[in-house]
């Protein structure tokens, strides 16, 4: 590995260590009532918002409360989104209806209402073909803070879940969570994101595409648009759906390797913060450290196998070219190192925006990123799910720990009783059964088959095995190498990214509800060390082995065949 | 479920006035104040007239010029059309496809043939196509790799033109982030500058 890009690695990682302390302990005190001159500036905005909902921000909800308000609240989006989408065209603005040459089907629509909904924001569309900014602004914009917000809520909900002293220990209120973790956390940062990427150098400009004559006559066409209010929110709120087709390959969406690091912060601090948030109102912060070093510990292997694929030479080059990495689909500005820090920061964080083709990586480069979203996001993860994923883990390593030692497993003073391992049994399932089943009709029916359009043999497989994997990850990106805006692929990967979002989020809720009934138990000589290194490691090999034995022969039939076939 | 349902609907109201709707137009708002030309395209002018922007390549195919990568990018009804701003995107090739294969043993022809006298290796980003497609830059290899070319193209010494790749070279932000590049536009229009054109 180059000095220059184990550099660039490294410091990305020392901030994120630096920075989850001081986010952390800020966060605690957003959802616990004091965010400080936020809350002085913007109070009364939030108690007006609580008036006109109809809420009181201070009532206990229980779980069930919880998840139809995660619920409804998706759905409520994605049925706002899905007429805006139907009536876009009707709508003012530029782009001009001629610059848009993709149509609106309702599928399509369908499709995006959902994606964007779940948080997910798989892309059937190009952007810069497809919408008008007043739809990637008071659509798409609006579908990020609601996405990362409510999965902050529901992060806290499990949190709390957890932290609860006395038995019946209430969850919290929903609508106070989201809504203040948008006004304090969300918006904030994301308008100081947003100014920064155009300093940079991404576009924000209400106008038409334009046609200019370059340098030696020919004519271009330069999509513009009010690209940085969403570039920002789509990496803070972990959604990952970008202005343009490219994403974060676009010049004009991520333009400046300072631009791309910043992004991937961005995606990364927040739910790395939960961690210490976590270990605060648990006040077990060892128990919160050890997340986020399991965390870390996973993520750094990411970069690692990413790195070492992509350095590999591309089978496809004669021997006139030069050595180096597959730079097919990868920007040059960028470099290996960006790349790769792309990649594994949008595969593990809940969030598409990957800053190179992902449908031209190497073999093992796009298991990697398979690899990742099938381990459910949880090296850091999506905001809130993320920690849930990461917990849910714990829940089943506690119960592995528990049998190997013949003691009654218990998480920091909370059993863990035949419900709670059900619930995270059951949670653990709902990624490998909608992805395989899926994937199966897929690759056995001619309306699946019909996606394939630019590879050849088991390079299929994966494209399919990656778009489930992506859509019930609530991940969004994709091999490109699949067309999937046709009926068929619309509607089973909306199901994938439903079934991603709400499935699993009911049965955290659940799951925190459970907790939550229990009288959390003082710690003593019985307790399992769970911020000890030894538990770490269970917690790794839990998460590690649970997605390796449900996906190894997918993984086999997909990146590695192929790799295989190369040599 | 009941009760959930009102605050539910108004908060996705809320918010789409809120962060649909003020947020962006505070970020353009500020944007105006604070970059203007950024926010705008970081367009290039010749002369007065608008020859694209500093972020976007183009296509350019002349000897005497410095060629960018190669831009996978189509137009309507898919007819390749190098370099679309207006509709970006990379190939989407798996490195064991053959079409891959032939596309670059397309390109290196082409570059050969161009220079029979450059026998150098060909640097990667030369004869691959980019993940936007519209990637403006190429690396300093690739254009010391095309220097003897262009200047025998536009009747210039060797070494003025590698000086002028030197000066037009950018290092990684901060000397660590990201990789050297060239921004291919800019290094041409150097060039038009240097012979008075």
């Amino acid at each position: 590995m180059a000095p220059l890009d184990f550099a660039q690695y490294a410091l990305f990682l020392i901030l994120v260590l630096l920075a989850t302390g001081p986010t952390g302990r800020y966060m605690e005190r957003v959802f616990t009532g004091n965010a400080g001159f936020l809350e002085r500036a913007l109070g009364p905005l939030e108690r007006w918002i609580y008036r006109l909902m109809g809420v009181d921000p201070k009532a206990e909800m229980g779980w069930q409360d919880q998840a139809w308000a995660f619920t409804l609240t998706g759905l409520a989006g994605a049925a706002v989104l899905f007429g805006l989408l139907m009536v876009q065209q009707f709508l003012p603005g530029p782009p001009a209806r001629n610059n848009l040459p993709t149509p609106m089907t309702w599928d399509l629509a369908l499709n995006t209402a959902v994606s964007f909904a779940t948080g997910t924001t798989w892309q059937a569309y190009s952007g810069e073909t497809t919408l008008r900014h007043a739809t990637q602004m008071v659509g798409l914009v609006t579908q990020g803070f609601l996405a990362g917000g409510t999965g902050l809520a529901l992060g806290m909900a499990f949190i709390r879940g957890f932290a609860g002293m006395k038995a019946h220990k209430g969850l919290g209120n929903f609508w106070s969570d989201f809504i203040r973790g948008v006004l304090y956390l969300l918006l904030p940062l994301s308008l100081l994101l947003a100014l920064a990427l155009v300093g940079q150098g991404t576009v924000m400009a209400f106008r038409d595409h334009l046609a200019l004559t370059t340098l030696r006559g020919g004519s271009q066409l330069l999509a513009l648009g009010p690209a940085a209010a969403l570039e920002s929110i789509k990496n803070l709120g972990t959604n990952g759906g970008g202005f343009f087709g490219a994403n974060g390959a676009h010049p004009f969406a991520n333009p400046t390797p300072l631009a791309n690091f910043l992004g991937m912060l961005a995606i990364v601090v927040l739910p790395a913060g939960l961690t210490h948030t976590f270990g605060r109102m648990t006040r077990r912060r060892d128990a919160g450290w050890m997340l986020f070093a399991v965390m870390t510990l996973l993520f750094a292997l990411g970069l690692g196998g990413l790195h070492y694929a992509e350095t590999a030479r591309s089978a496809a080059l004669p021997v006139a070219v030069a050595q180096g990495p597959n730079l097919e689909g990868k920007e040059v500005r960028f470099g290996l190192a960006q790349t790769v820090l792309a990649g594994i920061a949008t595969s593990n964080g809940a969030c598409g925006s990957s800053a190179a083709q992902p449908g031209s990586f190497s073999p093992l480069g796009g298991g990697v990123l398979l690899f990742n979203m099938l381990l459910g996001e949880v090296a850091f993860g999506g905001l809130g799910t993320g920690l849930v994923g990461m917990l849910m883990a714990a829940v089943i390593a506690v119960f592995l720990g528990g049998l190997m030692i013949g003691r009654s497993p218990e998480y920091l003073g909370k059993a863990v009783r035949a419900k709670e391992v059900q619930l995270a049994i059951v949670y653990a399932l709902v990624m490998p059964l909608t992805v395989l089943a899926l994937s199966a009709v897929a690759v056995s029916t001619g309306a699946g088959q019909a996606g394939f359009s630019s590879n050849p043999g088991t390079r299929q497989f994966t494209e399919v095995v990656f778009a489930y994997a992506s859509c019930a990850a609530n991940n969004g990106q994709g091999m490109g190498g699949l067309s999937a805006n046709s009926p068929f692929w619309n509607l089973t990967t909306a199901l994938a990214m439903l079934l991603g979002r709400f499935a699993t989020g009911a049965l955290a809720f659940a799951l925190a509800g459970s907790l939550s009934s229990q009288r959390r138990r003082p710690r003593s000589a019985g307790s399992l060390p769970v911020g000890s290194p030894l538990f770490g490691g269970l917690l790794f090999f839990t998460v590690v082995v649970v997605t390796g034995l449900s996906f190894l022969p997918v993984l086999v039939l997909g990146p590695v065949a192929e790799c295989l076939s190369l040599k | 479920m009941i009760p959930q349902i009102r605050p539910a609907i108004l908060s996705v109201l809320t918010l789409t006035i809120l962060s649909g709707i003020a947020y962006p137009l505070l970020v353009a708002g500020v944007a105006r104040i604070a970059f203007p030309d950024q926010a705008e395209g970081s367009l290039v002018r010749k002369a007065g007239r608008v020859v694209g922007s500093v972020h976007i390549g183009q296509a350019f195919t002349d000897r005497g010029d410095f060629w960018g990568r190669p831009s996978a990018t189509v137009g309507t009804n898919a007819i390749p059309l190098p370099f679309n701003g207006a509709n970006s995107g990379g190939s989407n090739l798996s490195p064991g496809n053959p079409d891959l294969r032939r596309g670059v043993a397309a390109r290196v022809a082409a570059l050969q043939a161009a220079d029979p006298e450059q026998l150098g290796p060909i640097p990667v980003d030369l004869v691959t196509a980019s993940g936007s497609g519209l990637d403006p830059d190429i690396s300093p290899e690739a254009a010391g790799y095309q220097a003897n070319r262009v200047a025998k193209a536009r009747g210039l010494s060797l070494a003025q033109i590698q000086a002028l790749v030197r000066s037009h070279t950018e290092r990684p932000q901060f000397a660590f982030l990201g990789a050297a590049r060239v921004n291919v536009l800019k290094l041409n229009l150097a060039l038009d500058a240097m012979q008075g054109k």
